[in-house]
């Protein structure tokens, strides 16, 4: 339903042009989860809000192709996008604390988005913000639409920002690291109902997240992001126990086993990712790859069906 | 909610108790001085020294004279000017309130209307030549003195141009009762209000732009943009609640201080007898029941702003009400 082409987003700035988003591509299938990986700064949130039509910098230069069941979102007109935005796409941010405007009560706010996208009477609204309360298990939810922001705990902010979110029930939910806020056990909330929602809603959801832990709870498909680049994606059973790219392999190694001997010392990736302002030639992730070898001065492809990897080793004898 | 209201009353009226006190601290208790002669004024007679002090009874102890005062002040409203002899003070204040009011109210409607739309318009054409302009006559209309500003209106209004036909329906300088002549209340006051208040424009549509611009990098906006709102929507409904609460802020202090007697200025020049005039002029004559009269007054009027401002924070802004 979303297919994503080549899309490259770059900024105009003082030290020229930089590329935050290099060529990335992928597909999201109806009522999917798909996992999107990666360290702050690969790209994964900004390539996310492109989606959106959320890129408002005047500086960013977005290219390539996004569709949404067959339709072009790149240079749609803005009042287009916005009817979009909130009915057929719709986004949870990291942080609920100051993810909702302090000073309307949380079904004031739900039943704002509803009526911009429907012809519904105020009260039709606010019913329909009771029920999408209950649908996330917040307790009362009569009573808690009248509540504020400030008087909610985080999990239940987050909760409130969800049932937004599915107000108008779109086809489509991005989440942006929507537990990385949020106490463990809340977090474990958080994930089952995201699960839940996707089998009474059958929205696919494209859920962002630096997180292999909660990607093996949630995903279907996984695609690890780098530095602006898609470097392996495929299931997640194959990304979690096939590994194939080198930074995929060190982000599950840096997540500490269960069973076993505990080791020492964790592990974790030598160095820090490559500034957007200089990124390397060639693989962006070879500075800091154990198993570098000469090929890998240049880019590597993203190949190999399915389960692909942009990187040369798969290849090599 | 309603509890916090109280408090805040309560508050308030606990200032303005302290306030009389300080008030007559400083001007009866004064150490080295003998209040009876500042009050009867320069060159009193020696019966008019004896007269101000049975009057306000300096043989006997403090508190009395502070009950006597706030009795003479309140009560009776029978304090009178030695200066200008038998003068009723607390009428002749009574009086000027109308002129203040009707001259700050006019300029407040002015200010807040302008300053809103000013900050709104600059704050969503940021950037482009119009956001540029409109500060640039907000800093020009901050920096003009209101004296000056007065003076030139009236060079045109009422000489230069007074004769062709932009302004020949502006009546000559003073004030009309707003019972007695609605129309000539008016007409009078157009001129000192738009005087007033352009000021007050360019200097609320600079901090409300300000702050809109700050409000729309906040995480909330992103989420009414996800939402799908219309970027009007977004500006009317969540940036600018959000920041209303300074403008409403200096709104409280600047009216207060203006229905105070800080419009003086304007009063002076476009000759209206209000609170700041009626202080000035027993500045100059050292009439000190009057000048001890408009303090209190003064003062209090700033208070009650500003408890004004209180409640109105707490309809503004959920998060105020619990705390």
């Amino acid at each position: 339903m979303l297919e994503v082409r080549d899309l490259r987003i770059s900024f105009r700035t003082e030290h020229g042009r930089v590329r935050a988003i290099d060529g990335v591509s992928f597909d999201v299938a109806e009522s999917e989860i798909l996992g999107v990986v990666g360290e702050s700064g690969s790209g994964k949130t900004i390539s996310l809000l492109a989606v959106m039509g959320l890129i408002n910098d005047p500086n960013a230069v977005i290219e390539g192709s996004i569709k949404l069941r067959g339709r072009e979102l790149i240079g749609l007109k803005a009042s287009e996008m916005r009817k979009l935005r909130g009915r057929e796409i719709a986004m949870i941010f990291q942080d609920p604390m100051t993810a909702m405007t302090p000073v309307y009560t949380i079904g004031w706010q739900i039943a704002e988005q509803i009526m911009v996208h429907e012809r519904i009477g105020k009260k039709a609204a606010l019913a329909r913000a009771i029920d999408l309360l209950a649908e996330v298990n917040i307790p009362n939810p009569r009573e808690a639409i009248e509540r504020y922001p400030h008087q909610l705990s985080g999990g239940m902010r987050q909760r409130a920002v969800i049932a937004m979110a599915l107000s108008c029930n779109p086809a489509l939910l991005i989440a942006d690291e929507p537990t990385t806020a949020l106490d463990v056990t809340v977090q474990a909330q958080i994930l089952d109902l995201i699960r839940k929602l996707r089998r009474v809603h059958k929205s696919a959801i494209v859920f962002i997240t630096h997180d292999m832990g909660v990607i093996a709870e949630t995903a279907d498909r996984v695609m690890v992001m780098y530095s602006g680049r898609v470097v392996e994606r495929g299931t997640k059973a194959e990304i979690l126990l096939e590994p194939r790219h080198p930074y995929t392999k060190a982000l599950l190694d840096s997540i500490p086993p269960l069973e076993g001997e505990k080791p020492r010392r964790l592990k974790s990736i030598p160095g820090s990712p490559p500034s957007l302002l200089d990124l390397p030639k060639g693989c962006s992730f070879g500075p800091r790859c154990p198993s570098r070898f000469d090929k890998c001065a240049e880019k590597p492809p993203l190949e190999g069906g399915a389960h692909a990897a942009a990187c040369f080793l798969k290849a090599a004898p | 909610m309603l509890l916090a209201l109280i408090r805040r009353f309560g508050q308030m009226i606990f200032v303005m108790f302290g306030i009389s006190v300080l008030v007559f601290l400083i001007f009866f208790v004064t150490p080295g001085a003998d209040p009876a002669a500042r009050i009867a004024g320069r060159n009193a007679s020696p019966e008019t020294l004896e007269a101000v002090r049975k009057s306000f009874g300096f043989d006997q102890p403090v508190w009395v004279q502070y009950y006597t005062l706030m009795k003479k002040l309140f009560v009776t409203q029978d304090l009178t000017s030695f200066v200008n002899r038998g003068w009723k003070v607390v009428p002749a204040v009574i009086d000027t309130i109308p002129v203040t009011l009707s001259l700050v109210i006019g300029a407040a409607v002015l200010w807040v209307i302008f300053g809103l739309l000013v900050g709104l318009i600059a704050a969503a054409t940021r950037g482009s030549w119009i956001d540029k302009s409109l500060m640039a006559l907000g800093l020009i209309g901050c920096a003009m003195p209101v004296y000056w500003l007065g003076e030139v209106m009236n060079l045109i209004t009422q000489s230069r141009y007074h004769d062709s036909w932009m302004f020949s329906w502006v009546p000559p300088l003073g004030y009309k009762p707003l019972t007695e002549d609605p129309k000539g209340w008016f007409l009078t006051l157009v001129i000192p209000w738009i005087t007033l208040s352009i000021l007050y424009i360019g200097l609320y549509g600079r901090v409300l732009r300000a702050n809109l611009i700050e409000a729309m990098q906040e995480d909330y906006i992103r989420t009414a943009r996800a939402k799908g709102l219309s970027e009007t929507r977004i500006m009317l409904r969540h940036a600018l609640r959000t920041s209303l609460i300074s403008f409403v802020t200096l709104f409280g202090l600047d009216f207060g201080a203006l229905v105070g007697g800080a419009a003086l200025l304007t009063e002076v020049v476009f000759g209206l007898q209000g609170v700041g005039k009626l202080t000035y002029d027993a500045l100059q004559n050292l009439d000190l029941p009057v000048i001890m009269t408009t303090v209190i007054y003064a003062s209090f009027f700033v208070v009650l702003a500003n408890a004004l401002v209180d409640v109105v924070y707490i309809l503004l802004d959920p998060r105020v009400r619990s705390a």
